[in-house]
Parts: C-alpha cells; sequence; structure tokens
C-alpha cells in the first residue's frame, strides 16, 4: 500500500498460500501493521493512536448503554437515570462514554494542531487533511446529537438553538428546520431522529478513518522535519524510518496509558466536571435555562457565531450588498461554519514551501498566536454575550480568518526559512542520537 | 450492419444509452429517496395538534398566562388600558421592525404572541409576577438580552423581529381558538 519501499508479506506455509491466493487479507494487515515509519516522530505524534481508541471507546459503551436506554420524551430522562442507579455499572459506562466524548476531541484538536503545526496539510497530504476535516465535522454532529438523547435542560435547549441556525437561511431556512425537527419544536420526533443518527454516524467515522489511514498510509506520515522519507531504494528508506511494530506501536501504547491514568481519575472522581448541572433537570420547553452553553470543544466555534452581531460593519456591509438578504444571524452562521472551511482549505491557502513550522521563524509567532486565539474564544464563547466579551470575541474571531486567509498566504512569500536537513537520518542522528548519548546511539534499530 | 461501419455513428448510439441509463438512474434514485425524506416531515399526529382552543375566563385584567401550542409557549396576555395605551403610543417610534399594535392584537385588550424569543429561540421572561419585564414592560429575553414591549415589538437587543403572531380567533368573547 506504500509508496516507501520496504519488505512485503510472503505466505510461508501452505495454509497461508491457501489464503492469500484467495483474500489477501494477512497481507494488507501486515503492511499496514509494518508501515515504514519515519523515526523521529515526537510525542505529538500519539493522538492518532488515542483517536482509534476513543472511537473504540465511545461505541463499545454506546452499544451497552443503547441496551438500557429509551429514546421517548416521557420516557428518556428517566431511563437514563435507570442507567445511573438501576442498571449494574451503569453509572461508570456512562460516565465513561460522557467524559470519552471530551477526550474525544481534546485528542481531535491536538491532532488538528499537530497539523497545522508541521505542516501535515501540505502536498502530497491534502486528502488525509480533509477527510481528517470531515471525519471533524462528522464528530461534531455526533456529539451534539448524543447531547440531546438524555433529555435535559441543556439537551433540549442546545438542540433548539441549534437547529435554529439553519433557520436563520434565507428563504428555505423554516421549511429546512420544521423537516429536521420532525414538527415545529423540537419533540419526541426531533429525539428519536437524533437517536437514529447518533447511532449510525460512528461507523461512517469509522469507515473514514479507514480512508484516512489509507491516504497516508500512501504518502507516508508527516513527520517533525517535514523531509520526506527517501524512496530511492529500500535501504536509504530503512535509515530514515522503523516499522510501526513494534517500536511505534510500544510508544503509542505508553502514551495511550499515560492518558487513560488521567482519563479514570477524571471519570471516578469529577464525572460531571465537564458537563452542565442543567442536563440534570428534565427538559421543559416551557423554560429556559438562565445560561445556554454548549459544551466546552463547541465553544470557540460558538464564540464566532455570536460575535458577528447587527452593530459590526461587515455584518451590515454583507446585508446592505444582499438587499438584507444576509442578516446578522445568518452571517453568524456562515462565519461559524467558514471557520472551519478555511481551515479545511489550508493546503491550498498556505503558500510556503517548507513544511514543517520548524524552520519558519515568522510562521511560529503566527501559529502560537493561533493557539492562544482558540483557547481565547473558547473562554469568550462560556461568557454571557455582553461587553467586553462581545469586542473580545470579535477580535478573536477576525483573527481566525486574518490566520487562514491573510497570514498563511502572505508568509510564503515574504518568510525566508531556515535550512532544512537533508534527510530524516541526518536531524535524528544531529539531535536525538546526540541526546540520547554515543553508546545508545550506536545501538538504534533499522540502522 | 451500416452503423458498425461508421464508428461515429456507432459512438453516438452508445452515447445515447448512456446519457439514458444515467437519466433513468437519477430518476428512479430522486423516486426512491424522495418517500424517505419525505418521512421525515412533520406526521400526521404532529399536524393534528395544531389547533388548541384556550379558555380565557378567570383570567383578570394584567395577568398573562402560557399555553403550549405546536410545541411552542404562547402568551396571553390580558392588557390594562395601561399597557394598551403604551403599546399605542410607540407605534410611531422608530422601531427595528416597525408594527402597529392594532395590526399585532386583534383584541387590544388581549395580546397573543408566540413566546419565542426570534433571536435564537429562548423562552422570554414575563410571564411570572416576579419576572424582569425588560425596559419597556413587556418581555425580557435573558439569554442574549432582547427587549420587548407591550405589543410583543423587539426594542432593544441582538433579535431581529418581532414576537411572532400565531393565527387565531376568537370564538366568543372568553374562548380563543390558536391555529
Amino acid at each position: 500500500m506504500s509508496g516507501i519501499p520496504h519488505d512485503h508479506y510472503e505466505p510461508k506455509t501452505g495454509g497461508e498460500k491457501w489464503l492469500h491466493s484467495r483474500l489477501p487479507i494477512v497481507g494488507l494487515l501486515y503492511d499496514t501493521i509494518m508501515i515504514p515509519t519515519p523515526k523521529n516522530l515526537n510525542w505529538m505524534w500519539i493522538w492518532g493512536i488515542i483517536l482509534t481508541f476513543c472511537l473504540v471507546l465511545q461505541i463499545v459503551t454506546g452499544i451497552i448503554l443503547v441496551m438500557h436506554y429509551t429514546p421517548h420524551v416521557d420516557l428518556a430522562f428517566a431511563s437514563v437515570e435507570h442507567i445511573m442507579r438501576n442498571v449494574n455499572g451503569g453509572h461508570f459506562i456512562r460516565y465513561l462514554h460522557m467524559n470519552g466524548a471530551s477526550l474525544f476531541f481534546v485528542a481531535v484538536y491536538a491532532h488538528i494542531f499537530r497539523g497545522l503545526y508541521y505542516g501535515s496539510y501540505k502536498a502530497p497530504r491534502e486528502i488525509t487533511w480533509i477527510i481528517g476535516m470531515l471525519i471533524y465535522l462528522m464528530m461534531m454532529g455526533t456529539a451534539f446529537m448524543g447531547y440531546v438523547l438524555p433529555w435535559g435542560q441543556m439537551s433540549f435547549w442546545g438542540a433548539t438553538v441549534i437547529t435554529g441556525l439553519f433557520g436563520a437561511i434565507p428563504f428555505i431556512g423554516e421549511p429546512i428546520q420544521t423537516w429536521l425537527l420532525g414538527g415545529p419544536a423540537v419533540d419526541n420526533a426531533t429525539l428519536n431522529r437524533f437517536f437514529s443518527l447518533h447511532y449510525l454516524l460512528p461507523f461512517v467515522i469509522a469507515a473514514l478513518v479507514a480512508v484516512h489511514i489509507w491516504a497516508f498510509h500512501t504518502t507516508g506520515n508527516n513527520n517533525p522535519t517535514g523531509v520526506e522519507v527517501r524512496r530511492s531504494s529500500k535501504a536509504d528508506a530503512e535509515k530514515d524510518t522503523v516499522p510501526f511494530w513494534p517500536y511505534f506501536v510500544i510508544k503509542d501504547l505508553f502514551a495511550l496509558a499515560v492518558i487513560l491514568v488521567v482519563f479514570f481519575a477524571i471519570v471516578g472522581f469529577m464525572p460531571n466536571y465537564l458537563g452542565h448541572p442543567d442536563n440534570y433537570i428534565e427538559a421543559n420547553p416551557l423554560v429556559t435555562p438562565a445560561h445556554i452553553v454548549p459544551e466546552w470543544y463547541f465553544l470557540p466555534f460558538y464564540a464566532i457565531l455570536r460575535a458577528f452581531t447587527s452593530e459590526v460593519w461587515v455584518v451590515q456591509f454583507a446585508s446592505f450588498v444582499t438587499g438584507g438578504i444576509i442578516d446578522a444571524k445568518f452571517f453568524g452562521v456562515l462565519a461559524m461554519f467558514g471557520a472551519i472551511a478555511v481551515m479545511a482549505l489550508a493546503p491550498w491557502l498556505d503558500t510556503s514551501s517548507v513544511r514543517s513550522g520548524k524552520y519558519r521563524p515568522m510562521f511560529k509567532w503566527w501559529f502560537w498566536l493561533l493557539v492562544i486565539d482558540f483557547f481565547a474564544l473558547m473562554w469568550l464563547g462560556a461568557m454571557p454575550a455582553e461587553e467586553p466579551y462581545a469586542t473580545f470575541s470579535l477580535i478573536a474571531s477576525a483573527y481566525w480568518f486574518a490566520y487562514f486567509l491573510v497570514i498563511l498566504p502572505l508568509l510564503g512569500v515574504i518568510e525566508k526559512p531556515l535550512p532544512q536537513p537533508e534527510t530524516i537520518e541526518a536531524d535524528f542522528n544531529a539531535t536525538m542520537a546526540k541526546k540520547a548519548g554515543k553508546g545508545s546511539a550506536a545501538q538504534q534499530p533499522a540502522e | 450492419m451500416s452503423e458498425i461501419a461508421n464508428p461515429h455513428d456507432a459512438k453516438s448510439r452508445r452515447d445515447f444509452i448512456y446519457f439514458a441509463t444515467a437519466s433513468a438512474g437519477t430518476v428512479a434514485t430522486g423516486a426512491a429517496v424522495w418517500p424517505l425524506i419525505n418521512s421525515m416531515n412533520p406526521s400526521a399526529d404532529v399536524i393534528a395538534l395544531s389547533v388548541v382552543e384556550v379558555d380565557l375566563d378567570g383570567v383578570a385584567p394584567g395577568t398573562r398566562i402560557t399555553v403550549k401550542w405546536n410545541g411552542k409557549p404562547v402568551f396571553i396576555d390580558h392588557r390594562t388600558e395601561e399597557r394598551i395605551a403604551k403599546a399605542r403610543a410607540d407605534d410611531t417610534a422608530t422601531l427595528p421592525d416597525q408594527a402597529h399594535d392594532a395590526d399585532r392584537a386583534v383584541r387590544p385588550e388581549w395580546l397573543v404572541v408566540i413566546g419565542v424569543c426570534t433571536h435564537l429561540g429562548c423562552i422570554p421572561l414575563g410571564q411570572r409576577g416576579a419576572d424582569p419585564l425588560g425596559d419597556w414592560g413587556g418581555w425580557f429575553c435573558p439569554c442574549h438580552g432582547s427587549h420587548y414591549d407591550t405589543a410583543g415589538r423587539i426594542r432593544k437587543g441582538p433579535a431581529p423581529r418581532n414576537l411572532d403572531l400565531p393565527s387565531y380567533e376568537f370564538k366568543s368573547d372568553t374562548l380563543v381558538s390558536i391555529g
């Protein structure tokens, strides 16, 4: 599968040969697991495995939860309490599922920002990046619909506000909203279809993950230097890489173990820390909670949604140009989806020929400012919609768009990159091997 | 056999078959998908619930009641003379969503509005005695600070429109049918 030259699976016994000539599945697994992987990958390359673990965790705990949950407006809330109180270990399984969603998003944000820093989105890995963005969108849809299922106050009002976004689309918005909800307001029809889709989408995500892995196994992994693995011969490739099994599997499992210590501490000792107390009040269509706040992982984009009010000149300009078709509400919706769209377009917006941020002295500053901006938006999304937060939100949203639409295209032209290492091997010997000491450098595997 | 002798002609006949197959496939897919999409539209029982009758007997002037209609709250305000006068006085003011009070209340003493903020769908406060009524004595949405006046018109805040009006008619002086 990989373009990097390496040993392929050779069936040896009669049984293996029999199977291989009929279904080369062992060969597929062998080539996937033995893929030559750049030997200089740092700790930011663990998130893929963490994400795979999260997907499996959510599917397994989810299937168990469905055995005890009832998707009906009169019974859903009570059935969640039934899981919490009566089902053997039910509270623990539910808390795993609840906090598993948070771990999933921690990992996906780390994974995305890793890609943004090391230029993993650049040619020839654009498809991997785009598939990743699709997975991220589906994750958001799945998480949003899952949050509606316990049928608490935040479930209900979160669903009302978010589906209300579709109502902002000019002309066809209201029929679309009614169609999405299956009625004039969030009700039983909505709960049932969200349940159906919440069960379906993780399997679509699993299929996309397979395509994501297929794509980057074809191009090879990016790595902290951004320099490609040599493909001139198998011997050259082996100087830059080690096989995924056992080297990176062991490293990733170690990282997973460390992360799971923190995760289980949260699940065990503070399972509701990231949730909202309002969601332990049953949904009531006639009373709005004082503060409707989305889950933490949606906050940056929620802040962008709210930032563009009718007082902002770009909004007034858009409204004027379109004859009022784009009002403040619709502009906010466009901005929120646009914030993800510009990120997906990064491969074509970034004009620099240097892949890794390590060798881009100006880029580094702008990148870290984007990370700060992301956390600032997350904080602002949780604040009430009043001054000074409204102005801060607007500035932070503007930077998000400026980074992708102005800074990335310009930097490639004006920035003078630092010299890059000739090969991964050269960089590895100059930095990592030196750190480990001369003695162990001689024992490097695959040398 | 003359068709085969003329390759150009054969190609155009092939094209026709491809085109016809693709067209038929598209139509068949659309015909198969449409019922699935349509099944997600409001079902018959949901539509059947879209008319409710409310007995207004015993709702004293100055009090407000909330009834559930179409899964949404409807605010019915038995307005006092003072509230009606206040609403009428502002008819000529500059409003974000210009509307006359007379067009918003069929009977001036009864204001019937959908109690859903036109911004992001929260339920404004003002139905219960202790609730804040906003700067214009109507309703106040706590989510993002929209103020509505005694005719349910938006006066301040991010909401783009006045509170929506349901279709309703008075069957008698004390019986209103909403929907």
